[in-house]
């Protein structure tokens, strides 16, 4: 019975509350510009509608896979309409916000140079950087692993390291290796090499002291406990270093240009566009580095299903 | 034989020791390949004889191949005045200079003047911590906020929990300067733009770890509490709450690492003071001692604050009862 | 007669620990001869894990003397002469159960079809024939550790030392697995040390019963079984069984009195 009236409350929840809240939508967008202050009443109804139509979702006790993608887009709808009815009823100056409409506006028509930006600070500024210090790690946390005097000296050092203000050595960095990526991928570089190195220790130790002696009954050298043992067991840790440091790597190399670079970039394209008050052009570049970011972290993500399908957090 | 505490006292911190010593050791080497061109110059306006004569020339040579060339002009390079790398003690020096010196005998230092001098890293440290520490607090109760609302209410948690993890993959920072930007136009500047950054990068890390924390009580804990007829109420305060505790300093230390990011990232684009402002400056002007000591100050800083929130950790752990 | 595999000589094994020294073996004296089947039973503290793991040179004895197979126990490990079965099965997750019982052969250095047939022959030596592409945690508990014995078995060891490998299962996959190993032990002819908590499990197994008792750990009593090699499950409900459970129990019974 209570399945039924659940059903029935569900279906008649789409049918009611998600036509109303496209039709409020759309009315609100049409009519945004005659509204004036009243728009925050048309947002509030909206928002109130939209509300409803997730909760809904979430009295199901089984919310199925399509409800649960639609919820953070609900939300996400009533965020953009609103942002968009009101900055054109209240007639707010787009050199303080810009609306959702112009920011689209201003991304399409300038692809071009936000795809020259793009490359400059994610693919050779980041990813450069974020390889190079991913190895570097990999390769000191081997030894590391190898000589305790080591794990006892660096790793201190390390996790101090990891929680400092990395971005504040781009000034200097700059100065080293010019104003172009390199220094950005410097900057990448020691931003992911600390988080990477603690990441990688931690997982390269977390074996049993039973997989360990059984290692030992089979008089397995070093090597071969590292390659079949080890390394393997790593993996979680380790790309929950990678995950991490996917974000300190975009985050590095954009902070990066704000303390100097040549006329392309993501963080030089913010400074530029701020300066001339453009303020949908530095809309643009985040939705840029946004996307950058979320397909880095997808692939990450697919790329640990794939590797690490055996480890219990994977298999629910 | 040495005593236990005098053995675990050596094998722990010796090492670092040693670390550090050779960190040290290598930066002073260092020094000398990375300065060996200005002191060559400078050697050379002082009348010496440099391999080879013109710096037009040695400005293609290898670095190391000038430093071996003229191995006897390089005494200088630990004294330079804009160095590219300037050694420990200069940084060191700097340091001091800055900051006690400063607010002890400068002209406009606390001691003469009665205020902390707008040239001591002392006020822009404070600058800086004052922003960070603000928009921690009012970040972290936020996503606290948040965290309970996503954990009680169905509908939010469907809605915001996954915008809450993917902010986690975007580089939100560089809304940074756009913020700031904005609202100096609208005539709120310094301390709440800067504020707000803060609070806005910790508020995302601190309810994704709250909500984890929230969450980690297992089925046989909340099942042994409905044999209770425990409300929601109590089972939130005697359970949930306090499991979640262990999560929520672990977010809370990155999110305050990430505030003082963010208000230095703050500081960039309408420079009044702070760390990164006086980061911006040095470089504008090549006072490499400059941007060395401020980084260092910003690193202590850092340092300090998550040893703090580390602190307070084990004072409440131990206070619940928690195993050292 | 041949050399014995084991032969254990006034051996102490003494740790150092924060609270003063605990002597987990004491003065041990014991032969084990090719093809026995001995296990080891005592209460916990009485040191018959520390002893299997000193045979497997896991740990080192303090004092005097332990030979495997002629050699000391270093030497033995580095010849590879025993295969060791944990309490826990400790199979990798990310290998196949074939991938698992090829990791010692890998290490080992055997030869690709020399594998395979290995691989094949201990599954069915074990019975999980056709689990060779599962993944650990799809099989249960028993199967795991089935798995991990023919790990064991895969390469060419005449010694097999298993500490308490049927601890954590349940009792009717515990009998149905004693019954598996006795007939594993009858067709393979290896010389198996074996750690037990359960006194039936003791009895029924072996040939040779080696009570141990704590603080210090040290022998008891060392009972040569009467039973014939070949033994059904119920040869637990006759007399002469009964009568050696309670030797058994009465030499535990003796190390336990020396302490409240």
């Amino acid at each position: 019975m209570k399945q039924l009236r659940e059903a029935m409350g569900a279906w008649l929840a789409l049918v009611v509350y998600l036509p109303l809240f496209v039709l409020i939508a759309v009315l609100s967008l049409a009519w945004a510009e005659e509204q004036g202050a009243a728009i925050l009443i048309w947002v509030a109804v909206l928002a109130f509608v939209g509300w409803q139509f997730v909760d809904t979702l979430a009295g199901w006790s089984d919310v199925p896979t399509a409800a649960r993608v639609v919820a953070p887009f609900a939300l996400g709808a009533v965020v953009l309409i609103g942002w968009e009815v009101i900055v054109r009823a209240l007639d707010v100056p787009s050199v303080i916000l810009p609306p959702p409409s112009q920011i689209t506006g201003t991304f399409l028509s300038n692809m071009p140079t936000l795809w020259a930006d793009f490359v400059q600070t994610i693919l050779k500024g980041a990813m450069s950087g974020y390889v190079v210090g991913c190895l570097l790690a990999f390769g000191v946390a081997i030894l590391v692993d190898r000589y305790d005097f080591l794990r006892r000296g660096l790793l201190p050092v390390g996790n101090f390291m990891a929680a400092l203000p990395i971005v504040g050595t781009a000034p200097i960095l700059v100065m080293w290796f010019g104003f172009d990526w390199q220094s950005k991928a410097a900057v990448v570089v020691v931003m992911v090499f600390f988080p990477m190195l603690v990441n990688i220790v931690a997982g390269l130790a977390d074996t049993s002291a039973m997989q360990r002696d059984l290692m030992r009954t089979y008089s397995a050298s070093y090597w071969q406990t590292l390659m079949t043992l080890r390394l393997p067991a790593a993996l979680p840790f380790v790309f929950n270093g990678l995950k991490v440091s996917a974000t300190l790597a975009l985050i590095g190399a954009i902070v990066a240009e704000f303390f100097g670079s040549p006329t392309v970039g993501l963080g030089f394209r913010i400074n530029a566009s701020l300066g001339q008050l453009a303020l949908d052009m530095v809309w643009s570049v985040i939705v840029v580095a946004a996307l950058a970011g979320s397909l880095l972290y997808g692939f990450l993500t697919v790329l640990e299903r794939w590797l690490t399908f055996w480890h219990p957090s994977q298999r629910r | 034989m040495t005593s236990g505490a005098g053995n675990r006292f050596g094998r722990a911190v010796l090492p670092v020791l040693a670390v550090v010593a050779t960190l040290l050791s290598v930066w002073y080497v260092a020094v000398v390949p990375m300065n060996v061109k200005e002191v060559l110059t400078q050697a050379e306006r002082e009348g010496a004889v440099v391999v080879p004569p013109s710096a037009a020339e040695r400005r293609d040579s290898g670095r190391w191949s000038l430093v071996f060339a003229n191995s006897h002009l390089l005494g200088a390079s630990w004294s330079m005045d804009r160095s590219r790398l300037p050694a420990p003690h200069q940084v060191a020096r700097e340091l001091w200079a800055s900051t006690w010196v400063e607010e002890t005998t400068g002209r406009r230092g606390i001691v003469r003047s009665g205020s902390l001098s707008n040239r001591s890293l002392v006020y822009h440290g404070g600058v800086t911590l004052g922003a960070t520490v603000l928009g921690f607090v009012i970040g972290s109760v936020m996503g606290v906020l948040l965290a309970v609302g996503i954990v009680y209410n169905r509908a939010m948690d469907l809605s915001v929990m996954p915008w809450a993890i993917i902010s986690q993959t975007i580089p939100i920072v560089a809304l940074a300067p756009m913020i700031i930007v904005v609202l100096y136009s609208v005539g709120l500047s310094g301390l709440v733009a800067k504020a707000a950054i803060s609070a806005y990068l910790s508020f995302f890390p601190v309810a994704v770890g709250m909500v984890k924390g929230l969450r980690s009580p297992d089925a046989m804990q909340l099942d042994l509490l409905r044999t209770y007829s425990a409300g929601k109420a109590q089972s939130f305060w005697k359970l949930r709450l306090p499991a979640s505790v262990p999560y929520l300093f672990a977010s809370l230390k990155i999110a305050i690492a990430a505030s003082l990011v963010g208000a230095i990232v703050g500081e960039l684009p309408v420079q009044r003071g702070g760390l990164g402002a006086r980061m911006l400056g040095g470089s504008y002007y090549g006072q490499t001692e400059q941007i060395w000591a401020a980084l260092i100050v910003a690193a202590v800083m850092a340092a300090g604050l998550v040893w703090l929130i580390g602190w307070i950790e084990r004072r409440t752990l131990k206070a619940m009862g928690a195993q050292p | 007669m041949e050399d014995p595999v084991i032969q254990a000589l006034d051996l102490s094994l003494t740790f150092q620990t924060g609270d003063g020294p605990v002597h987990a073996l004491k003065d041990v004296n014991l032969t084990v001869d090719k093809g026995d089947f001995v296990s080891f039973i005592g209460p916990s503290g009485c040191g018959k894990t520390t002893f299997l793991r000193a045979i497997a040179a896991l740990e080192h004895p303090t004092a005097g003397t332990l030979t495997v197979n002629g050699m000391s126990a270093d030497e033995a490990r580095k010849a590879r002469a025993y295969g060791y079965v944990f309490q826990a099965a400790g199979l990798y997750p990310w290998r196949t159960i074939g991938g698992n019982i090829r990791l010692p052969l890998e290490i080992m250095g055997y030869g690709r079809a020399d594998m395979d047939s290995r691989v094949k022959n201990v599954l069915e030596l074990v019975e999980l024939a056709g689990f060779e592409k599962k993944y650990p945690w799809q099989l249960s508990g028993g199967m795991q550790q089935r798995a991990s014995i023919a790990r064991a078995l895969a390469f060419d060891a005449d010694l097999l030392l298993m500490d308490e490998p049927f601890g954590a299962l349940d009792e009717i996959v515990r009998d149905r697995l004693n019954e598996e190993l006795l007939a594993l032990w009858a067709r393979t002819e290896k010389t198996i040390a074996f750690v037990t908590h359960s006194i039936p499990e003791a009895v029924y197994l072996s040939t040779k019963i080696v009570v141990m008792s704590p603080r210090p750990g040290r022998i008891t009593d060392v009972i040569e079984s009467p039973l014939p090699r070949e033994r059904p499950l119920d040869i637990r409900d006759t007399p002469e069984f009964i009568e050696i459970a309670h030797r058994v129990r009465d030499g535990l019974r003796a190390g336990h009195g020396d302490e409240v």
